[in-house]
């Protein structure tokens, strides 16, 4: 009690409706989007985009946890996401005689993908968190790469016998009926596809809940002292690789969540989906939503995705007003004459405050 | 008050997004009602709608392996205009970019469901295949890919080949029938050599899967692989001097080359540099290297490959076809193209037979096309007398050629 009252206190108004306005987007959307399916009102398109959605919000709002409040830039999100995606395919796969029901399957392995993403973060936050500048990025960068390789040469099957893992494929034999969860770069073929709309977007009310209440709590508040200035956080005595740590661990194991639901949403993966340029589309949709700005987050994720898909009708040209649209939006956003402009018509009685992006 | 201008921007955007929505939703129940494209007017203006059967698929349109989508894309045109010329059953392609991605495959699929597909090309290439393949089971949409050679398309358990969906067929050998048959065809040929060594691409699914039942074959027939570490990945794909080094140290006289004909030309070329001379033997993605702007035809001559499908056999319907694709489109076509232009005809002469018309749902063509499809056999540019099983695999003889001065050469067994 003592605890939310300072979050109040510290947090003032805005920053509660902007915590309000998140969930109540997700809510309302969600609400939305399910009568329109009970209805049969949404088409197939649209379906099939929904858990994708989920899954990429889930993703850039880690991210933007890490890049926008902690000020660390990550380039290799999908690396996590596919720590996650490929944990949670195999938890899955190995579940599947004990466990058949699928959505206590589905959230074993999605906690499953989380721990061990966060657990990957742990790992190379070590070295790299008590350094000083941008070596994250370079590390997350290599980290993306490396876990690529890494599945890509990745056999993991199972059969009567239990688990067989090898990196060499030569010497990988399964009994009569086995199945081979990870097959190299043919990656994990056959996935029972379990995830769903209401899990995803559930997964998406955790996430914020949990970046919202470490924002706006007392090692949130350290994270951005860290992130704006750091001598003077050292000097108040805030372990900086710690809360810089505690947001970078969060935010990968908010990716392997996201990843595992991925996963679990398609019957086959491939090792190759979760490349640098999967990461760098997850850094624009937070770029582009607004660094620490979780509601921006979600809207400019969901945009970015069904924008290609609203412009299929332009066939061969799609691609290039995709691109279009998002120079003009990065254009647009950062000018200030024009955002002042756009907010004065907007609210009358806006006084054209600057805007500090 | 900037967060009240952001709000009001939020529910601006989401009222939008929701009336996108629904507006784009007039079409589901398209299975069952002919109802008409509610959406990407793709196609659509040929004859009225609702007389005409649409055949949807995917590939990859744009991005690295555009070349593949682009070819099955063009020669499916060219089929269907052909077949609707003949008068009869009148035909609508609705090709869908998927950039050679599985998720975008998925919904591209749901375009096409939107659209009203009711036969599909299914997916270019295998990944996307494999994660649209349960969808068509599931809705019951007969499917036969070009050039989706993977066992994962057909079967739910590719691992024990099981699970076959039963209504996704392949035009194209499976990854493992094209392995098999080459060591086969080298065990048969022991003057081609005996020492073989293999390079291949380890983060391809095709030249992968062919690298594996390769080394099983050879294993069982008794083939002395001396040199099979040769691997590389995208990242390398452009130096194979260390490879062939190697390959030359262990004394392959013979190259075995499961990979697209791109790596293979420069394979080729420095070999000839480090005057390595083994005889070269690829598979049907070696098919193309005669096209491949500059690159040293002479360079391939004596090489061998197994491919459904040579540009250059002198039959009326590959002569046809080929020409049509030069005027139309200013390139030779390669296997894929002729691969779907015998899907679309394969459809054709099964809905003809099966006496399918456009007013019945996909399901009804579902079934009656399967029935057609592993009873019918079908000649086309990639072999005669094609036939199917219960699986989706296709049973036809892989025609081994060799390159003699910038042709292919049947060769006589």
């Amino acid at each position: 009690m003592k605890e939310k009252k300072s979050i109040l206190s510290f947090g003032g108004d805005k920053k509660q409706r902007g915590r309000f306005l998140s969930f109540a987007i997700v809510i309302i959307a969600y609400i939305a989007v399910e009568i329109l399916m009970k209805t049969g009102s949404l088409n197939s398109l649209f379906t099939s985009l929904l858990v994708p959605i989920t899954c990429y919000v889930v993703a850039a709002i880690g991210l933007n946890l890490n890049v926008g409040v902690s000020g660390e830039l990550n380039l290799g999100q999908a690396g996590f996401m596919s720590v996650g995606a490929f944990c949670g395919v195999c938890v899955s796969g190995m579940l599947a005689a004990s466990i058949p029901a699928g959505i206590p399957r589905l959230i074993i392995a999605i906690i499953c993908g989380a721990i061990l993403a966060g657990l990957f973060g742990f790992v190379i936050g070590i070295p790299v968190l008590t350094l000083q500048g941008d070596y994250l990025a370079i590390v997350t960068l290599a980290f993306g790469q490396i876990i690529k390789s890494i599945f890509m040469n990745a056999y993991i099957g199972m059969d009567s016998e239990g688990l067989h893992v090898s990196f060499v494929q030569s010497n990988f034999k399964l009994q009569p009926g086995g199945k081979m969860l990870l097959n190299g770069p043919m990656g994990a073929t056959g996935t029972q596809k379990i995830a769903n709309f209401t899990v995803g977007a559930v997964l998406i009310i955790i996430a914020l809940l949990i970046v919202y209440n470490l924002m706006f709590s007392r090692s949130g508040r350290a994270i951005m002292a860290a992130r704006d200035n750091r001598i003077a956080a050292e000097s108040v005595g805030i372990p900086i690789s710690k809360t810089k740590m505690l947001a970078f661990v969060t935010s990968a194991a908010l990716a392997g969540a996201a990843g595992a639901l991925y996963g679990l949403n398609y019957s086959t993966l491939v090792p190759n989906k979760f490349d640098f340029n999967t990461s760098i589309l997850i850094l624009v949709y937070v770029v582009l939503g607004g660094l620490g700005n979780m509601t921006g987050t979600i809207i400019s994720t969901v945009i970015l995705i069904l924008l290609p898909e609203l412009l299929r009708s332009l066939q061969d040209y799609r691609m290039l007003i995709y691109a279009v649209v998002l120079i003009v939006i990065m254009l647009v956003t950062n000018n200030e004459w024009l955002m002042t402009k756009w907010k004065s018509l907007f609210a009358g009685k806006a006084k054209g405050g600057a805007s500090n992006g | 008050m900037k967060k009240i201008i952001k709000s009001s921007l939020a529910v601006a955007l989401s009222v939008c997004m929701a009336a996108a929505m629904t507006a784009c939703g007039g079409s589901s129940g398209a299975s069952s009602s002919e109802s008409a494209p509610a959406e990407s007017g793709a196609a659509t203006e040929s004859a009225g709608a609702g007389a005409t059967i649409k055949i949807g698929g995917s590939g990859p349109l744009t991005g690295p392996a555009a070349v593949y989508g682009q070819a099955v894309k063009n020669a499916a045109e060219i089929a269907v205009e052909e077949v609707n010329a003949r008068g009869g059953l009148q035909f609508e392609l609705n090709m869908q970019d998927d950039a050679h991605d599985p998720e975008k495959a998925v919904t591209a699929y749901g375009v096409l469901k939107d659209w009203g597909m009711q036969a599909s090309l299914a997916t270019v290439t295998s990944a996307p295949g494999a994660a649209v393949s349960p969808s068509y089971a599931e809705d019951k949409i007969f499917a036969i890919t070009p050039s989706g050679s993977s066992t994962s398309v057909i079967y739910a358990d590719p691992d024990n080949l099981s699970g076959a969906f039963g209504n996704v067929f392949q035009m194209c050998f499976t990854d493992p029938n094209q392995g098999t048959a080459s060591a086969d065809y080298i065990a048969a040929h022991p003057e081609l050599g005996s020492k073989i060594g293999i390079i291949y691409k380890n983060d391809d699914n095709y030249s992968k899967g062919i690298f594996d039942t390769f080394m099983a074959e050879a294993a069982a027939k008794g083939l002395n692989v001396v040199y099979s570490e040769g691997t590389f990945d995208d990242s390398n794909a452009q130096d194979f001097t260390v490879q062939l080094g190697k390959a030359q140290e262990a004394g392959a006289d013979i190259l075995f080359l499961p990979i697209y004909y791109d790596p293979a030309s420069l394979i080729l070329t420095q070999a000839n540099g480090m005057g390595y001379k083994p005889t070269f033997f690829g598979v049907d993605g070696m098919d193309g290297i005669l096209g491949l702007e500059g690159f040293d035809t002479s360079l391939a001559d004596g090489v061998y490959l197994l491919t459904p499908f040579s540009a250059d056999a002198t039959d009326e319907l590959t002569v046809s076809f080929v020409s049509k694709y030069k005027q139309k489109f200013g390139e030779v076509p390669n296997q894929f193209a002729a691969d779907a232009y015998d899907c679309v005809y394969a459809i054709a002469q099964a809905c003809e037979a099966a006496g399918v018309t456009a007013d019945m749902s996909s399901e009804e063509i579902c079934t009656k096309l399967v029935e057609q499809f592993t009873t019918m056999t079908f000649s086309g540019l990639t072999g005669s007398e094609m036939k199917w099983n219960e699986s989706g695999e296709v049973t036809k003889s892989p025609k081994a050629v060799v390159i003699k001065d910038g042709v292919y050469v049947g060769v006589e067994d």
